[in-house]
């Protein structure tokens, strides 16, 4: 039986020790009404062979394909160490790690994550992970409105160029609890907030949230941005690319004071696409509102000798012993995501991230020009960006989508998603993975593309 | 020894990133970083190294018995992970368009299937990325239900004392307030205090079937029908989903949604902490709430549908649409065992389970519900022990460590004192259940013997007890250079 050890002279040794004679007789504790005799609908069971062909033949169908998406998952080269350690039995198989003397491994390791993050990101405390990038922002929005006291009433701020996905789930996550959430506008010429900053009160607003770069890929000023929220007593809540912040400004030194909580996307640091998860939310803090966060937190201590040793710490914000009034319901995390990001910056190290971080950047800039050159194509943005930015087009950007798929090419995002009157824009990811082969195979489609899209539309 | 702690100035692994990456010139200075991150500056063999020997202070179900109740420990089968792992699935882009998400899409529709086949409810979403967030999706599935019909009294949500914790604060997170319902001494709820508390404040109730107490709510139905009378719902909690598969429903039990745990009944690896995923289901009541993005099929094409397609959805829980990755391990799980392995799983969890539990009464063990029948799991407590010995579960759950099982879980629920919650799973042979009665028996004369020595366990391992105290006093959550 799959999976299943037992043998039919153990199970009758098994049935005897309890005193019954089939195992259905263990069942009699559920009404009759309710019992139900098979799962009959379903199909019959597959060997590994069969099931082998099958899964080798689905995932031809969906790989194969040059990627230059990226809006919110990004990819880059993952070093073959990263999955074959995160892989080992005693990390894939390893439950969450209450038994502390029996899980130093992981925890050790989530204390080293914490640790790099915290540094990655200039701040001083980072938890153990959430989900993701999009429901650790609707944590860190929860947070600020526990940990600011000086508001007046649950308002946040959201930078209106955020990823709309992002927003859709604060929405879902955070409504519930009575939380308004209103909207920073952005510069329809700069794809970056308007450096005109609204009027308002002090203690009108909990958290401002800053995206870093913004969901076009431009770089914003967060300086101004940072000290105008907090001149209002507001908290800066920042969403940022882990793989940027080699580059650009680490929060923690955004204006006078820093961002107060950082959080994002985990999944560039060596999580591959895999169709949307499981990635990792990441969520770092001052240490004056550590006892806000959600999620665990690994401390360093001693034991009974005065050995050095780790264990889940300020476990009384959380749900399991703190229940109702827990800081959030959250339980299970992506720890193992987290371990395949604590071997990847290991790895990389802080210059060989800054390199990835530069060579993204470099690489976007040469297919930029390149396309920039076409006629009929202009950049739609005209802010500094990092690795994304967006074109618009002679055409729907999604017939270049189509045209492009013909090549094995993922062109981009078509943001007519975000808005009806930008189905003419292409959101462009390039990253350290592309040659220059790779990108002129890409300006090149492109080129002809228009050439037959143009020419049909004249006809 | 910390990774940063064998770091060395100037040690660069130059393989693993770009090389020649010319500097940002374009970006204005003052928006760039100044100061790199405190990264260690270690070799390829030192991280692996370093890494392989802190996965070796770890249990593991690959490298030990994991009896934790209420967490399904159970074999995660290297064919799935392998198979999850396929290049084409893992460089697949979440945005893809859906003509070339065919394979993905098609295993998490099936998927879809096969949960509301289990459950015996009509549609399934599977965004929610793990149990406690399913959780929430199923309650604010219930609090939209209410204001859709325009029904704003209903702010209370009921959840029994023997809940995970997750209940509660999910239910907090969804706005409601908490009635705790209390266990009568059989372990069901208490339904003269039920009747007591439900009326036209009550939104619905959280239950786990069977209850975390590690036996079937035998009166089920009239629970359902008494919250049902007052215009409340029934969110089941699918923690413990191995112990019923193919023998009975929550749907038939009356539930109206209900999360399920993949990382548990599905196999699905933990990860040291996750990721899990738990698919929500739903009856037709509540299918137009239910997260998006869904997946459908028209009979030839699976694609995504959006909140364009369910205008009344809760929403978005993810950027994504969840842990995809653990979507396609419970598919090929749940195909590897097809309908007869699905049911032989609940069969032989039981078996164990009961098994289990025969042997330790037998042997002079306190079980805390000696007239009831185990299911999937079962509880033991040691409320005598520490009287007369002053050992607590604690100090036998640590001793257990030195012998090389791992413990089960301690001081849950909160009902029951100094109580082990064992759950052994259906992939444990008899031997290795045996083993552990062994232990149990060695560690209990152990402490009748010499009670200092499981007070002061565990002894083998690479650390003894630690200090918490000191852990939350002096908090230390990161490693700053000047240490």
């Amino acid at each position: 039986m799959p999976f299943i050890p037992h043998t039919e002279d153990d199970v009758k040794a098994m049935l005897n020790t309890i005193g019954v004679n089939r195992i259905d007789d263990l069942f009699d504790e559920i009404p009759g009404h309710l019992r139900i005799r098979d799962l009959n609908a379903l199909d019959s069971g597959l060997n590994e062979m069969t099931m082998s062909r099958d899964m080798k033949e689905r995932a031809e169908r969906d790989g194969g394909l040059a990627c230059f998406l990226g809006a919110g998952a990004y990819e880059h080269h993952i070093p073959a160490a990263v999955w074959q350690i995160a892989s080992r039995g005693e990390f894939l198989t390893a439950y969450t790690p209450y038994q502390a003397e029996a899980s130093q491994g992981t925890l050790q390791l989530l204390y080293e994550y914490q640790t790099m993050m915290a540094h990655l990101m200039g701040l001083e405390v980072s938890n153990a992970s959430l989900y993701d990038g999009a429901s650790a922002l609707a944590e860190a929005v929860l947070m600020a409105v526990r940990a600011n006291t000086a508001a007046k009433e649950p308002r946040i701020l959201i930078a209106g160029n955020l990823h709309p996905h992002y927003r859709q789930t604060i929405e879902a996550l955070v409504r519930p609890q009575g939380i308004h959430l209103e909207t920073l506008p952005y510069n329809d010429k700069t794809g970056c907030l308007e450096p005109q900053l609204p009027k308002i009160e002090n203690g009108d607003m909990v958290a401002v949230v800053i995206a870093q770069p913004n969901f076009f890929g431009g770089i914003e000023e967060v300086d101004n941005i940072t000290d105008w929220a907090h001149q209002h007593q507001a908290l800066v809540i920042a969403v940022v690319n882990p793989i940027a912040m080699a580059l650009l400004k680490e929060p923690g030194a955004w204006g006078q004071r820093g961002a107060d909580i950082v959080c994002g996307e985990g999944q560039p640091l060596g999580v591959p696409l895999a169709s949307g998860g499981p990635y990792f939310g990441f969520l770092c803090t001052k240490m004056d509102y550590v006892r806000q966060m959600p999620g665990r937190l690994i401390g360093r201590t001693i034991d009974q000798d005065g050995k050095t040793g780790f264990s889940l710490t300020l476990q009384a914000r959380e749900q399991h012993i703190r229940r109702a009034k827990a800081t959030s319901n959250i339980c299970t995390n992506q720890g193992l995501a987290v371990t395949a990001a604590t071997i990847y910056m290991s790895l990389l190290g802080a210059s060989g991230l800054a390199d990835v971080a530069k060579a993204s950047h470099a690489n976007s800039k040469v297919l930029c020009t390149a396309l920039t050159a076409l006629p009929g194509i202009r950049l739609r943005f005209n802010s500094p960006y990092f690795h994304e930015f967006v074109i618009e087009c002679p055409c729907p950007a999604d017939s270049l989508i189509q045209a492009l798929l013909k090549k094995n090419i993922l062109a981009g995002l078509d943001l007519s998603v975000l808005s009806p009157e930008l189905n003419h824009c292409l959101l462009i990811c390039v990253t350290e993975t592309k040659t220059s082969d790779d990108i002129h195979t890409y300006a090149n489609a492109v080129q002809h593309a228009l050439q037959h899209i143009l020419t049909a539309v004249e006809d | 020894m910390l990774i940063f702690e064998i770091s060395a100035k100037g040690r660069r692994n130059h393989l693993q990133s770009p090389r020649h990456a010319p500097e940002a010139s374009d970006i204005p200075a003052h928006l760039l970083r100044k100061n790199a991150p405190l990264f260690p500056e270690v070799s390829e063999l030192q991280v692996v190294r370093h890494y392989t020997q802190l996965s070796r202070k770890n249990f593991s179900i690959d490298t030990q018995f994991y009896p934790l109740g209420s967490c399904t420990m159970k074999y995660n089968p290297r064919g799935v992970h392998q198979l999850a792992s396929l290049e084409g699935f893992l460089q697949h882009h979440p945005l893809t368009p859906a003509s070339h998400s065919q394979g993905y899409l098609q295993s998490a529709y099936e998927l879809q299937q096969i949960l509301s086949h289990i459950t015996g409810l009509s549609a399934v979403s599977l965004t929610p990325m793990a149990g406690a967030q399913g959780e929430f999706a199923g309650v604010a599935m219930i609090r939209a239900y209410h204001l859709a019909r325009g029904d704003t009294a209903r702010t209370e949500f009921l959840v029994p004392d023997a809940a995970h914790g997750t209940n509660p604060a999910t239910a907090v997170m969804c706005g409601f307030r908490i009635k705790e319902i209390p266990t009568d001494k059989h372990g069901d709820v208490d339904l003269d205090a039920l009747r007591a508390a439900v009326g036209p404040h009550t939104a619905g109730i959280m239950l786990t079937n069977p209850s975390t107490l590690g036996v079937f709510e035998r009166r089920i139905s009239d629970i359902a029908q008494i919250i049902h009378e007052v215009g409340g719902l029934l969110y089941y909690d699918g923690a413990n989903l191995n112990a019923i598969l193919g023998k009975c429903r929550p749907g038939d039990m009356g539930f109206d949604v209900m999360h399920i745990n993949l990382h548990k009944t599905f196999a699905t690896p933990h990860g040291g902490g996750g990721p899990g995923s738990g698919p929500v289901a739903a009856n037709e009541r509540l299918k137009p709430f239910l997260p998006t993005p869904i997946v459908g099929y028209d009979g030839k094409h699976y694609k995504w549908l959006t909140e364009k397609e369910c205008p009344q959805s809760i929403g978005r829980l993810s950027a994504f649409m969840g842990n995809a990755g653990i979507i396609l391990r419970a598919n090929i799980y749940a195909r590897f065992l097809g309908r007869e392995g699905l049911c032989r799983v609940s069969e032989y969890a039981t078996l164990n389970a009961n098994y289990l539990m025969a042997r330790l009464q037998q042997a002079g063990f306190t079980l805390a519900f000696p007239d009831r029948r185990a299911s999937h799991e079962f509880i033991i407590t040691f409320k005598k022990e520490a009287k007369t010995l002053g050992v607590t579960a604690k100090d036998i759950a640590k001793r257990l460590l030195d012998y090389g099982v791992h413990a089960p879980t301690t001081y849950f629920p909160l009902l029951v004192p100094e109580c082990f919650l064992i759950e052994p799973t259906e992939t444990e042979s008899k031997e290795e259940l045996d083993n552990f009665v062994n232990i149990l028996i060695m560690v209990l004369k152990e402490a009748q013997d010499s009670p200092e020595l499981i007070k002061q366990a565990p002894h083998n391992l690479p650390v003894r007890r630690l200090d918490d105290l000191k852990a939350a006093k002096e908090l230390d959550l990161t490693w700053r250079d000047s240490q």
